[in-house]
Formats: C-alpha cells, sequence, structure tokens
C-alpha cells in the first residue's frame, strides 16, 4: 500500500468508527433509530482492508452487521444514516434499514438478515460479470456463524465448479450472536473448509489492514484472472454485544478477552504504525476532524429528512406495476 | 395454426426467449436429460449460459439473484414444484422482497420454473401446488397456464418482466397439445381469458382445472345449463374484473382449483366476489378444491383430491337456479 492509500484506510476506518458510535449515541438518547441495530466496531480493519483491495466497479455483498461495508467501498454518509432513521431520503427510501443497507452506486449490493444468504448471491454476480464479458469481481463478506449454515457449502461448491471471480471474506469475530465459534462448528477453523471446494484458503490477521489488504489483493487478481474463487478468514472481534441491547456490559465475553482485543485495537494499531512510518500527527489529526464533520454533517441530514409519505408505502415494491390488462 | 403439446411450447418460449436476448440463462438440475424441456439446450447455449447444475436448489436461486441484480434473466428451472421449498429462504426472502428492501435500486427478473407432479402417483413429496403460498409473498408475479398457447405466450412475456415470476406447470398438462399462433405469441401477465362464454353459471377454474371445467360445461350444455369458463391465467396480478364481470352477468360462481381449500387461490377468489360483486350473487359461492389433507400415494385414494369434470357438474348443479336442471 502506497502511503496515499494507507491513509484512505485509515479515513475509511475512522468513518466506519464514528459513524457507528454516532448510531450508537442516537439509539442509547432514543433520537430516532427504530429496531434491531448490529454494530461493527472493532472490526473495521477486515472491512476497509477488503474493500480497499476492489475496483470501484467491482461488487461487494454485505450481511445483518453491514454498516461500515458500503462506507468502506466508499458510500456517501447521508443516505446511510438517512436509512437507519427510517427517512425518505435514505438510500434504500426508508424501506430496508440497518440490515439492507444497500447502495448499487458503488458496487454495494445490499445486506440479508438471513445469515448466510448472501453468499450464493455473491456468486451469481460473478457469474453475472463473466457471462457479461466484464472482469468485474464480487467480494463477499459473513460472520463466523454463517460457515454452518448450508448456503455457505452451496455458494462455495458451485463459485469452485464455476471458477467464479468470487472472494469469500469471513470475518471470524469468534462468536455467532453470543455463542462461541469453538462450541459450534465442527472444524479447526474456517479457512481449512476450503479445501473441501478445491481452493485456497488463508488466516489473514484482521486486525491489520495492511495484511487484509494484501491477502484479499491477491484473491482479487485470481478472482479476476478467471482462476477461481478463495476464502480468506479473518481473525477480529466486535467490542458490542451482537445488537444493541441497551446492557453495558457484554455478555458471554471473559474480560480479559475483551481487554486483549481492545490493546490490539485496529485504529490504534494503524495509527501507531503510520506515525512510526513517518506520517504527521498533524495530517492524522486533520483526517480525524474531517471524518468527525462528515459524520456530524450526515447525522444533521438524517435528523432534518422527512419521513416517507404514506403514499410511498407501496413504492418499489414492483418493477413493471401490477397493471391489469 | 400450428400444434404443439404443452411441453413443447415451454421448451419453444425459452428457446425463442434465449435466442433473442443473450442476458437470458438456465439454471436447472440435468438439463440434458431427454425429458426435460431444456433438452438439447447445452449444445446450442453452451454450458455458460446452461451450467451443468450440482443438486442445490438454494444455491442456485441465490446465484440467480445475484446474477438478476446484475443484469441477467435467469429462469431457474425446480424441475418438480416441492424443491422450491429447499430454496424458501431465496426466493421469499429475498427475490421477492430484495427490490422492495433496496428501495428500486435493484430489480431481480427471474422465471421460477415449477412443474407440479400432482395426479402422478409421487405422494406427497412430489405432488404440491403451491401458488397460494407465494400469492400470500407481495413481490412474486405468479402464473398457471392450462394450455400450450398459453404456456408459450405467459412464459415468454414472464421472461421479459422485471420482477421474479413463478410459473406453474400442472405436469399431467405436459403431454396435452393444443394450437398455438404462428409468429411471436406473447400473453400479457394479468389477463385472464374467457375460455366458454356461457349465461348460467361462472366457473373460475386454474390450472389444470380448466379442462375439467370445460369438460363439465360440454356436459351440461347437454342439459341446458350454459357455463362461463374463465381461466385467470395469472393469479398475481389477478383480473378481478373479468371475475366479477362473468359474476354480474351469472349470478352464480364455482371456483375450481387443484390446491387446497385454506387461504388457496380459491378462497382469495372468494372473497373479492364476496367483497366487490355481493350484489351480483343469487347463490353461494361454491369452491372445488383439494381437500386439507396430503396428496395420497395409492391412486386409488388420489383420485379424490382434484376438480373432477364430475365434481364440478355436482357443484353446479347445487347453485344453478332450479328451473334450469328442472329443464
Amino acid at each position: 500500500m502506497k502511503t496515499e492509500e494507507q491513509l484512505e484506510a485509515m479515513r475509511r476506518m475512522l468513518r466506519i468508527r464514528r459513524f457507528e458510535e454516532a448510531v450508537m449515541d442516537i439509539v442509547r438518547k432514543g433520537q430516532g433509530i427504530a429496531g434491531a441495530v448490529h454494530i461493527c466496531v472493532g472490526q473495521e480493519a477486515t472491512i476497509v482492508g477488503s474493500c480497499l483491495a476492489l475496483r470501484d466497479d467491482d461488487f461487494m455483498v454485505g450481511y445483518h452487521r453491514s454498516h461500515g461495508h458500503p462506507i468502506a467501498k466508499g458510500a456517501q454518509l447521508r443516505p446511510l444514516m438517512a436509512e437507519l432513521m427510517g427517512r425518505r431520503t435514505g438510500v434504500c427510501r426508508g424501506k430496508g434499514g440497518s440490515m439492507h443497507l444497500a447502495d448499487f452506486r458503488v458496487g454495494s449490493l445490499g445486506e440479508t438478515a438471513i445469515v448466510g444468504a448472501g453468499i450464493p448471491q455473491a456468486v451469481g454476480a460473478a457469474y453475472g460479470a463473466r457471462l457479461r464479458g466484464t472482469d468485474q469481481v464480487a467480494l463477499c463478506f459473513f460472520g463466523d456463524g454463517a460457515a454452518n449454515i448450508g448456503s455457505f457449502h452451496e455458494g462455495l461448491n458451485l463459485a469452485s465448479l464455476w471458477s467464479a471471480g468470487v472472494v469469500f471474506v469471513c470475518e471470524n469475530n469468534r462468536y455467532a450472536m453470543s455463542t462461541a465459534l469453538a462450541d459450534t462448528m465442527a472444524a479447526g477453523s474456517v479457512a481449512e473448509r476450503a479445501a473441501s471446494y478445491q481452493m485456497p484458503g488463508t488466516i489473514v490477521d484482521g486486525q491489520d489492514v495492511i495484511s487484509v489488504f494484501e491477502a484479499v489483493s491477491m484473491a482479487v487478481e485470481r478472482a479476476r484472472a478467471g482462476e477461481g474463487p478463495t476464502l480468506i478468514e479473518a481473525h477480529t472481534y466486535r467490542y458490542r454485544d451482537h445488537a444493541e441491547y441497551g446492557n453495558l456490559k457484554l455478555s458471554h465475553r471473559p474480560e480479559d478477552e475483551v481487554e486483549e482485543w481492545r490493546r490490539r485495537d485496529p485504529i490504534s494499531v494503524f495509527s501507531a504504525q503510520l506515525l512510526a512510518s513517518g506520517v504527521a500527527e498533524e495530517e492524522l489529526r486533520e483526517i480525524e476532524e474531517q471524518v468527525a464533520a462528515e459524520v456530524a454533517d450526515a447525522v444533521a441530514f438524517a435528523k432534518a429528512s422527512p419521513a416517507p409519505d404514506p403514499d410511498e408505502l407501496f413504492d418499489d415494491l414492483w418493477a413493471t406495476p401490477l397493471e391489469v390488462h | 395454426m400450428p400444434t404443439m403439446s404443452y411441453r413443447d411450447a415451454i421448451r419453444q418460449a425459452m428457446l425463442e426467449e434465449m435466442r433473442r436476448d443473450p442476458a437470458v440463462v438456465v439454471f436447472c438440475e440435468d438439463a440434458r436429460f431427454w425429458t426435460m424441456p431444456t433438452h438439447g439446450f447445452v449444445d446450442e447455449f453452451g454450458p455458460e449460459r446452461v451450467p451443468i447444475m450440482p443438486i442445490s436448489e438454494e444455491g442456485f436461486t441465490g446465484a440467480a439473484i445475484g446474477a438478476a441484480m446484475t443484469g441477467l434473466r435467469p429462469i431457474v428451472d425446480y424441475t418438480i414444484a416441492n424443491l422450491m421449498y429447499v430454496a424458501w429462504d431465496q426466493i421469499v426472502n429475498h427475490a421477492a422482497k430484495n427490490r422492495y428492501l433496496f428501495g428500486g435500486q435493484a430489480s431481480v427478473p427471474i422465471v421460477f420454473r415449477a412443474a407440479m407432479k400432482y395426479a402422478n402417483a409421487t405422494a406427497a413429496q412430489h405432488s404440491d401446488r403451491p401458488y397460494p403460498q407465494l400469492m400470500n409473498v407481495p413481490g412474486l408475479k405468479i402464473v398457471v397456464p392450462s394450455n400450450p398457447a398459453d404456456a408459450l405466450g405467459l412464459l415468454k412475456s414472464a421472461i421479459r418482466d422485471d420482477d421474479p415470476v413463478v410459473y406453474f406447470e400442472p405436469l399431467r398438462l405436459w403431454g396435452t397439445k393444443g394450437e398455438v399462433p404462428e409468429g411471436e405469441h406473447l400473453v400479457p401477465l394479468g389477463k385472464a381469458a374467457i375460455c366458454r362464454e356461457g349465461t348460467d353459471v361462472t366457473v373460475v377454474a386454474i390450472g389444470d382445472a380448466v379442462p375439467a371445467a370445460l369438460k363439465a360445461a360440454e356436459v351440461l350444455s347437454g342439459e341446458g345449463v350454459d357455463l362461463e369458463v374463465v381461466d385467470p391465467r395469472t393469479l398475481v396480478p389477478l383480473d378481478k374484473a373479468t371475475i366479477l364481470d362473468s359474476v354480474a352477468k351469472t349470478g352464480r360462481l364455482v371456483i375450481a382449483d387443484p390446491a387446497h381449500k385454506t387461504c388457496g387461490a380459491a378462497a382469495e377468489v372468494a372473497a373479492i366476489v364476496a367483497e366487490e360483486g355481493f350484489a351480483s350473487l343469487r347463490a353461494p359461492i361454491v369452491r372445488v378444491v383439494a381437500p386439507d389433507v396430503h396428496p395420497p400415494f395409492s391412486p386409488a385414494l388420489e383420485a379424490l383430491m382434484y376438480p373432477s369434470p364430475a365434481r364440478v357438474i355436482a357443484a353446479v348443479q347445487s347453485v344453478a337456479p332450479a328451473e334450469l336442471m328442472a329443464r
């Protein structure tokens, strides 16, 4: 990664962190985000390192914990925050909310609230790209919990059979809701399951944005060259519970585990690396300030936006209306 | 006009649309098998457009959705309608909902083909008629053709439609032959057909209940009862106006449908007529449908399940005006 790219990685990780902090603040204060909210703080390096390995016209498929993923892919913050607040200016016009962010302008094909369901969809996007004669690649994120559901296995099998240009990135944050992966997976790692589907499977330090970027870049190159899919398991950690329940203490986590992972916070680690490599503190502070302003602007925009009109209830259900001839 | 079988009409529709539009692809298990309407497609269109498919309904349905959202028009053939259940999450939670959930950013133009093998002694896990379940899911269009010309014209329209369309084929119609218009034949979604005009009783018939209703009409016309047979052809969108107009004329409604009774397609038609055409009714609405029990294996028992000419005749006789039946 060139310095310029590194600073962009820093900017996007900070965008996600500050965006999610703003979301939690709004939820806590009851200021207008309804429903379930799954926060991805702690996992920013995996999300950003992966997305920066993609081209703008490449596809990205998220999952239920994916506020950060469209941000990493380059989406604007205003429509994302407005969507979380159920406003008509939201990226999905208030129809999707937290678990269904999608921003097709940046290749973000959407989140799904159903664990694992996005995996075969990403394979299909990659299949379609080849058939349409483009070299677009599809990158699919999912959590460790998804590695035990059928769509993971069916998706990997199809991807391998078709040599599809797809990169699977498992964000292994060690917990499916509050259940530890070790209690639910009959395998030593998610990555080793790649062998069953005749594709490379690698484990990467998901707290190190450069390591993630390098591993995913290799996989993207392979995918773009028509050499087939790769499964990457990024070891990472989420600082919050499965969803924002209003409890102060994390459930089902050993205290020292949380502390240990927080010491390896992806933003702190990367910030220290950048400073050590000669980036001026002033430069980082400037990025911090710009990002804080962007997030504040997104929140103000969302709060000032109107709710959808009642007559928008049926909008976008059909591509061609149900006209009876 | 040329004559072709229902099965060949399905094949013809796919062939014409695949030749017309390179974005049309087919996902089908065993697509090369000689009994399949897709027999020969791999040779003509190549394994890129007709991939050799594992038994992986959830996987390839999800893949079809990803491909559809990014520019292709997949036809997904489940071979047997019950196999759709394996892909229910992808169909119901994703294909039907993604456009709405994403605020119209992407469409999901897929045709899900589902042959319904009932009345073939394949027992309950191969014999379902799942269209009423999917009528309960906004975002899916639903088609049940009853003859070769409609099978051809509706499938071509379905492939060109930008929404997901579920296309149900009663398998026992596959072998039936009928005339098909020459040249390009498109039947719009949402337009019912009046298969037989009549004045005394309206029979709304779905799928292979249509030939049963037409047979009943033939028998009853000898007894002086004149049936009007209406085939909705598409259940979503449903051509309510044609049904209501017919009931306004006859004042009597029998609904014949091989699906289950509770919350079925017939129940929906009955509710619409009760709500919007009550003043026209001169007798109670009668449903000739499958009872709420699983299709049994034994042909002796399965014969009791679906609308037959005799059951339609009995239903008509129960609502036909006494002076007509006395003639």
